[in-house]
Parts: C-alpha cells; sequence; structure tokens
C-alpha cells in the first residue's frame, strides 16, 4: 500500500513530532503468557493505510484459534516514527509489521531489527511471487525480512474532457497510442497546450517517479550500495525526459494545496497513477468530475511506484507463529480478497491471474478496467535495486532539484549540481 | 506541638515522662523548618530533572557519537561538531533562522511598543476589550495559523495574489524565493505574538508611577517627549524579558516555515527557508542514521540562544542607560 500516504504531509508532520513525545500507549505483546506448547494466544498486526486485511485476520482466527489484533495508522509519516520508536526502545512492536517500499530501505541497513523469514516459511513459496518483488525483501546479507504484500504500479490518469476539447482521443486505447514512449507523450502534452493554452500535467516530478522506477536497473545506488547517484544513466535519463516536460506542466508540488486543487479546477489533464494514486485522484476531484477521468497505459510500458512487504520484528516473542499469519496474509487467496475489499494490487502471481481481480473496473474511472490495465502492467515492471536511503535521495535531493529547475530558480546544471551534491549527503548510510 | 505544651503546663508532668516528648516535638520542629521547603520545591526539580535536564545532558551525550536510532552507537568525541563547522546548510539554516527572526522581531516588537502605548492612554474607550482582542490571535494553535496562511500565501488560488493581480503584480511563487518565503513565515509569527507582546509591554508600562507623567507634564514635556524620556528607560527591564523571549521563540522556529512549504522538513526547494530547528530535526528524526549529528545541531542551536539573549541584554542595558 503506497498509501494515502503523504496525502496530508502538512498535518502529519506536526502528528509526527506530537507523537513522538506525547507517546501513543504502546500496547506491546508482553502480558501474553506463551499458552500450552509455546503457542501465541494472540498476535499483533501493524499496517498504515488500508490495506484490507479486516476480514482475512477473523478467518485466521476461526481457522487457527489464535487471537489476531489488527491495529491500523492511517498516514505512513506517523507510522513511520512509531516503528522507530518499538525498534530503538526494544519493545512495543507487533509480530507482523507492514514495511512500505519507501521505509523497508532504512530498516533493511539494520537487518538485525528483523527475524529472518527463511526457516519459518515454506520453502516453496519463493516462486509464488513476483521475482523482483520477492528479491527486495531479502536485506544486504540475504536473510528475508518481508514477504511481498502489494505492489503500486504505474499508469496515467487523464481527463476525457479535457482531452476532447484539445482534439486528443479520449479513448483508453487510442490515447495509450499517443504516446508509445515518453517523446510521444511529450508530444501530446504540446499539442494539448497549443489547443488551450493550459498545463498537460501535473509537474516534472511526477514524471521523474515515472521514468526512474521502469528502467529496471540501479538507481542512486549500485548493488554493493555505493552511491552512483552522479553517474547512473538511468537517473541521468530520467532527469532529461522530467526536465524536457517542464514546458507542459502546471508546476504543481505533488501533495501541495496547488496540486490537490489542481484536480478539481483541471489545471492539468493527466497525471501518473499507481493504483492507490486512484483514491486520491477520485477523492481530491471529487463527485462532479466522476465518469470525467480515465486510465491509460503509462509511456514506455510498465514502472512501479510504492508496494510494501509483511515483516516480523525479532522482538517478536512467536517468529515462527507470526510468519505464519504473514504467510497467509500475502497468499493468492488472501491477495485477491484484499485486492476486493481495499484495492491493493496482488504480487503473488497467482492472484494476478485471478479471474475477479482480473475482470475488475473502476466505476468512477469511468469503469476503466483497472484490474486488467494494472496486472498486465505489473508484468512488465522491471526488477531494481532500492539502496538504503532510496527515499531520503529522492525526496531531499532529486525531487528539490527538479522542482528549483522547473519553478525557474536555478539553471539545468546548477540544479543538477544541487542535486548531485545533495544525493551525496541525502544518500550517506 | 503548641498544644501539647500548653496541656502539659498546668499540672506538672511526672519528670521522666516530659522531657522525650518535650524533645520529640522540638526535633520534629527542626526537621519541618530544615527539610520541609525542599519537599516543596521537590516536584519542579523531580519534573525538570526528568524532563528537562536528563534530555540535555543525553543530547549532550548523544552529539559525542556516531548514533543510528536503531542501529550502532559509536563514540567518535566531537567529530560531529567539527563537521558542523563546515556544513553548508547548517549555516544556511542559520542563516534563515536570523533572517526570519528579524523580519519577524523587530516589526513586532515595535508595532507592540506602539499598540501597548496607544492601549495606555487614558483617552481610550473600551480598553478592556480591545486588551482582550489583541491577545486572541495568540490563543489561536500554531498549525492552523500555519495552514491558514499557507493558504493565503498560495501561488495559483492564493488571496494574496489575487490582491497583488489588483495592482499589476504578477503571480508570486511565494516559497519559490528566500524574500518572500521569509516575508510570509515572519508574517504568521508577527500575527501570533505581537498581541502577546504588547500585553507584556503594557503591564510594564501600567507599573510606571502616574506621578512622573504629572511632573514632565507641568514642566511642559510633549506626550513624545514623556514617551521617550520616561516611558522607554522605565520599560528597559520588561523590555529585555520581551526581547529574550522574542529571542528564544525565533531560534526555535520550526512548526511555520515547515507547514509553509507542505511539511517538507528541507524547507524549500534550495533550502531558502529551512531553520536550525528543521535542520536538527531532519538530521536527528528523519535520518534515523544521523542522530548523533541531529544532537550536536540541538546543542549548537542551545549555545547559540545563550549567546544572542547574553547580547541582547548587553546591548540593551547599555543603549537604555
Amino acid at each position: 500500500m503506497s498509501l494515502t500516504t503523504r496525502r496530508s504531509r502538512m498535518a502529519a508532520a506536526t502528528l509526527a513530532a506530537i507523537t513522538a513525545v506525547g507517546g501513543l500507549a504502546a500496547c506491546g505483546n508482553d502480558d501474553d503468557a506463551p499458552a500450552e506448547g509455546g503457542k501465541p494466544t494472540k498476535l499483533v498486526v501493524d499496517t498504515f493505510g488500508e490495506m484490507g486485511y479486516d476480514e482475512l485476520v477473523k478467518q485466521y482466527e476461526q481457522e487457527t484459534g489464535i487471537k489476531v489484533e489488527l491495529r491500523k495508522t492511517a498516514q505512513l509519516s506517523e507510522y513511520r516514527p512509531k516503528l522507530v520508536r518499538y525498534l530503538a526502545t526494544g519493545k512495543g512492536a507487533a509480530d507482523v509489521t507492514a514495511l512500505e517500499e519507501g521505509i523497508l530501505n532504512e530498516f533493511k541497513a539494520n537487518p538485525r531489527n528483523w527475524a529472518d523469514m527463511t526457516p519459518l516459511v515454506s520453502s516453496d513459496i519463493a516462486d509464488d511471487y513476483l521475482p523482483w518483488k520477492w528479491e527486495l525483501g531479502k536485506a544486504p546479507d540475504g536473510r528475508l525480512i518481508g514477504l511481498p504484500t502489494d505492489v503500486g504500479s504505474l499508469a496515467v490518469c487523464y481527463r476525457k474532457d479535457l482531452f476532447q476539447a484539445a482534439g486528443l482521443p479520449t479513448e483508453r486505447d487510442q490515447v495509450a497510442a499517443l504516446w508509445p514512449d515518453w517523446n510521444g507523450f511529450h508530444q501530446a502534452g504540446k499539442t494539448y497546450k497549443e489547443a488551450t493554452g493550459k498545463a498537460f500535467i501535473d509537474s516534472v516530478t511526477a514524471v521523474s517517479n515515472g521514468v526512474l522506477f521502469q528502467q529496471g536497473s540501479d538507481l542512486f545506488y549500485d548493488k554493493e550500495n555505493n552511491i552512483i547517484a552522479d553517474t547512473s544513466p538511468a537517473v541521468k535519463s530520467a532527469w532529461e525526459i522530467a526536465t524536457s516536460m517542464a514546458d507542459i506542466s502546471a508546476k504543481a508540488q505533488t501533495w501541495s494545496p496547488e496540486w490537490s486543487g489542481g484536480f478539481k479546477q483541471g489545471t492539468f489533464a493527466a497525471t501518473f497513477c499507481p493504483s492507490w494514486m486512484l483514491g486520491i485522484v477520485q477523492e481530491n476531484s471529487g463527485e462532479a468530475n466522476k465518469g470525467k477521468w480515465d486510465v491509460a497505459a503509462v509511456p514506455g510500458g510498465g514502472g512501479n511506484w510504492g508496494g510494501s512487504w509483511l515483516s516480523v520484528p525479532e522482538q517478536s516473542k512467536y517468529p515462527e507463529e507470526a510468519a505464519k499469519l504473514a504467510q497467509f496474509l500475502t497468499n493468492a487467496t488472501s491477495q485477491v480478497e484484499a485486492f476486493k475489499a481495499k484495492g491493493p494490487l496482488p504480487t503473488n502471481l497467482e492472484a494476478l491471474q485471478n479471474e475477479a481481480f482480473l475482470n475488475y473496473t473502476n466505476e468512477y474511472f469511468s469503469n476503466a478496467p483497472t484490474g486488467k490495465i494494472f496486472g498486465e502492467s505489473v508484468a512488465q515492471i522491471e526488477p531494481i535495486h532500492l539502496g538504503p536511503k532510496h527515499q531520503a535521495v529522492k525526496e531531499n535531493a532529486l525531487e528539490p532539484a527538479l522542482r528549483a529547475f522547473e519553478n525557474g530558480q536555478a539553471s539545468k546544471d546548477k540544479a543538477w549540481e544541487q542535486f548531485t551534491k545533495d544525493a551525496q549527503t541525502q544518500g550517506a548510510f | 506541638m503548641s498544644l501539647s505544651a500548653t496541656t502539659a503546663a498546668p499540672s506538672p508532668a511526672p519528670p521522666d515522662d516530659a522531657p522525650p516528648r518535650r524533645r520529640r516535638g522540638y526535633l520534629f520542629n527542626r526537621l519541618d523548618l530544615k527539610y520541609s521547603p525542599y519537599l516543596y520545591i521537590a516536584p519542579f526539580f523531580l519534573i525538570f530533572g526528568a524532563f528537562g535536564l536528563y534530555p540535555m545532558l543525553r543530547t549532550a551525550w548523544m552529539s559525542l557519537h556516531d548514533w543510528d536510532m536503531i542501529g550502532d552507537h559509536t563514540f567518535i568525541g566531537f567529530d560531529n561538531y567539527t563537521e558542523l563547522v563546515t556544513d553548508d546548510y547548517f549555516w544556511n539554516a542559520l542563516f534563515n533562522t536570523f533572517g526570519i527572526f528579524a523580519l519577524s522581531t523587530i516589526p513586532q516588537l515595535l508595532m507592540a511598543l506602539f499598540l501597548a502605548n496607544l492601549l495606555n492612554r487614558t483617552f481610550l474607550r473600551a480598553k478592556t476589550f480591545f486588551r482582550m482582542a489583541i491577545f486572541v490571535p495568540n490563543v489561536v494553535s500554531v498549525a492552523a495559523v500555519a495552514i491558514v496562511f499557507g493558504m493565503l500565501f498560495q501561488r495559483e488560488f492564493g488571496l494574496f495574489n489575487w490582491l497583488l493581480s489588483f495592482v499589476g503584480v504578477e503571480q508570486v511563487d511565494w516559497d519559490g524565493q528566500r524574500w518572500s518565503s521569509w516575508t510570509a513565515i515572519a508574517s504568521m509569527v508577527n500575527w501570533r505574538w505581537t498581541g502577546y507582546n504588547t500585553l507584556i509591554l503594557l503591564a510594564g508600562m501600567q507599573a510606571i508611577p502616574k506621578d512622573l507623567y504629572e511632573a514632565a507634564a507641568i514642566d511642559g514635556a510633549s506626550q513624545w517627549r514623556q514617551f521617550w524620556q520616561i516611558t522607554l528607560p522605565m520599560l528597559k527591564p520588561t523590555f529585555i524579558f520581551v526581547v529574550i523571549l522574542s529571542t528564544i521563540g525565533g531560534m526555535q522556529l520550526f512548526t511555520e516555515p515547515l507547514l509553509f512549504g507542505n511539511g517538507n522538513i528541507i524547507g524549500g526547494d534550495q533550502r531558502q527557508f529551512q531553520t536550525l530547528a528543521m535542520y536538527m530535526y531532519e538530521k536527528g528524526i528523519e535520518n534515523l542514521n544521523t542522530a548523533g549529528y541531529g544532537a550536536a545541531v540541538a546543542w549548537a542551536i542551545f549555545m547559540i540562544i545563550v549567546l544572542v539573549s547574553l547580547f541582547n541584554f548587553v546591548l540593551i542595558r547599555r543603549t537604555a542607560k
């Protein structure tokens, strides 16, 4: 689930500060005395956003007789500080803990906080998942610290009514045909801008996210976790493509008020949509714009933005039972159930072939067959290695530099210089 | 004790019984006198020790380490501090903090002085109403203020850009440049704290004896002259207090710039408005593996507050003399 993530980063940042000091009730599992034969009476699961586990844990309770407490946190930015406190103080963590792609990497840097799940789960499940997703769940030392839950995937959300006004096609297949590659996307944007005088996409950082995650090669780090931000071809290509799009950008920083307001005002006609973004687009656009949005394939094919894993903290008293629960929650049947409940895209290969998943259509987005679109997109995702401080480099070095260029505060060369310098400090670990 | 002493007085008590009794009372009295004051002030010191002193010492200890919040802690002596001295972004944050501090504190105190003087005049009607009203902004939560001002200062749909468009000023990208972001943030601080300072200055003004003004008036001193020669010098202690409070607040500025920048801890794409407190948070809390460095930034902020407060103190004492 990549969230509702930083939807209201503003309020969340304050909350983070408050919770860090105020201390939420750290309901640890100290008081759950082991029952007969070392079997736990209760397991705790920590999740953020909406992972669709409500019904699944009830089912698990009935099957095994182990009570499962589901602790949900709405925002990842509130979730992370809590988790940091549990790990730093050595108590309070749940038995099964969800880790998002962006924060997984930094927690991987200290793998001893997490139980190695290799001996705890069935030995044959490795082949059940998207191979690259499975690999990302491993720590640098080879220990398996996370089982794949969902994946963000990537598509383009576009406004049919605005496309029509600009004389562009509106059918999703024809729209996708406009942009077999990024150059095609840029051309479509220019056509739109000439016709309407308005911006085509929300921001250049949205483009850079799309390009970065479809490269299939090392991004900010090489395999040995050396920072290669300034020489990485993938980063350079994302940089070039993103900066070239400044002329069709609305310069609305993702998650800012300009951005969320822009959906209603139609300040831009297209944006990049991982599956979890659909809900955010819907919420920002409002009921009035129902049926005006549609979903098409992304230029260049495939890509991924977001997604999570389930991990067992080393401090869990019942790592074996916890791993079993994690395995249950990520098996094919459960992933389809979770998708039907709240929409996280499956990573289990069997789930991705499931009829119910493939036939799903989204009413708000003009009945777009999102199951099929995202499902096909998932198959094309290239495995990538994200280093320990990937998120920090992306959010605090690359994206600010891109915005500084986009807003005309810095020339392209100066902005690149800013990025490579910041990537070194942000990426250090 | 006194009660038992008086009841014992009329009928002489057995000689072997009285002394221990009286001694016990005497002892309790002495203990009471000697130790109960400490008991009375103990709660403060216990709480201060747990929530003030201990975190400070712990932070100092952390700042001497390469401290990973969820990993290893390695003692590295003063390396964090030597690194801090050559850290561009630390100096950038210091520069921003002082810039915003100057933009907020100076106009704010001048305004507060003006308003306090106005509220202190005898001719003003509905004084209590105005005194209450001026304090209201301070009661509003800082997050609410920052969010509302953030909306007013928006580039596309903000009120200020809309108003500016009538006088032909092009859309200002408020968080894009240094000057504009500083102005926006300083305006939040000013809005919130002017009333508070006004009230403190007003209280100081009312403590000045009226006969001084009467005597000056008889000698033919104008209102303006009275303000310069009587009000300002007599207000010196209050002014020092207000300046030091503003300094501490200004050096710790955090929420306003953070929320102004959509919650991004680096404060603008080129760190145009990242303050010291934000830099501390970035290093100490956001980046898990640089908590020790963050602690060093925290101690640097502490030292800077002490230095600036001392400087203020000396400066104001000198000029007021």
